[in-house]
């Protein structure tokens, strides 16, 4: 086992402590990917821990994106996107993609956005 | 539609898409004012630890925190449609290091730089990026009360940009003014796209 208490950054890294000092997310997950609670999620997140039970209950029947997630939580953005990558695994969070430069409905996506804004 | 299985009293579209525009600009400029004249939700605040290893300006061992630094964001959000939702991200105002964090514009639509006349030099770092990054952006002036009112030609100058960067004078704290910022802006970002369409023959 390693000790946790001597990582010279201290302070910096103890919100990690929660994702059991993992800092790489099983999944890259942009930052305004939005993600809703599964009925899988509904019924299980309880007997996750109390982070990611506080998750299920904000993305439950309303799409949340990771920075929403990371702002209600109080959670660093990192240390989110790992809770949130391990919930995606286990079926309790299912993940909605995030618009890419590369995709082909790129342009499709540009005039929704500008139509919805107009409609503002 | 049909959502098999789903209940219906809380049905959700199968797949939701997100986007999201990028706000730039020093700090004390207006982003957090801009995000909050348009956004449906109150600002939100996200931090977030990066690495700041090499930097190159000065010397990693020098920065508090050893090559680590939190910036803070500001966003907001739009829900286009019930499968389209639209996030606007300020950058962090109060560190540089921003720069190095192609996280915040992979993928998105296009950013906006606001400008203070009288701090126009804060500007020249964002635009620097989003131009090596190809990022659809422009120039918007936020009028401050009694801040210097320029031609909008001789801000124009004054930041070196191209002709075909829109700039526009707006006010962050009225909604139709920023609203108007980001319609410019994803025209913008349409008008490009269909040229790169254009000359890759797509």
């Amino acid at each position: 086992m390693e000790s946790a208490g001597e990582d010279p950054r201290g302070a910096l890294v103890r919100p990690y402590a929660v994702t059991r000092g993992r800092t790489e997310p099983t999944r890259d997950i942009a930052i305004e990917a939005v993600l809703l609670t599964t009925h899988r999620g509904q019924q299980e997140a309880r007997f996750a821990g109390r982070d990611k039970q506080a998750i299920a209950a904000l993305c439950d029947g309303r799409a949340q994106s990771l920075a929403e997630i990371a702002a209600y939580t109080r959670l660093p953005l990192g240390v989110s996107r790992v809770l949130v990558a391990d919930m995606v695994a286990d079926g309790l969070l299912a993940l909605h993609g995030a618009a890419q430069a590369e995709d082909d409905d790129r342009m499709q996506i540009l005039e929704r956005v500008l139509s919805g804004l107009r409609r503002l | 539609m049909d959502f098999a299985g789903s209940d219906s009293a809380r049905r959700a579209p199968s797949a939701i898409k997100s986007a999201k525009i990028v706000i730039a600009g020093g700090f004390g400029v207006g982003k957090t004012t801009l995000v909050g004249s348009v956004s449906e939700i109150t600002p939100l605040t996200t931090e977030a630890v990066m690495t700041t290893a090499g930097v190159g300006i000065d010397d990693p061992s020098k920065v508090p925190g050893k090559g680590t630094t939190t910036v803070a964001m500001d966003f907001g959000r739009i829900t286009i449609a019930n499968d389209l939702i639209l996030y606007l991200f300020g950058t962090p105002g109060q560190t540089r290091f921003w720069f190095m964090w192609d996280e915040l514009i992979r993928g998105a639509l296009g950013a906006a730089v606001l400008v203070d006349t009288r701090r126009v030099t804060d500007s020249f770092a964002p635009i620097d990026f989003f131009e090596s990054r190809k990022l659809p952006y422009l120039v918007a002036v936020n009028c401050f009360d009694g801040a210097p009112r320029y031609a909008a030609e001789e801000v124009r100058e004054a930041l070196a940009i191209a002709p075909e960067i829109p700039l526009v004078l707006c006010d962050a704290r009225q909604r139709e003014s920023a609203k108007s910022v980001l319609i410019t802006l994803v025209e913008h970002a349409i008008a490009t796209l269909r040229l790169e369409l254009t000359r890759t023959g797509r």
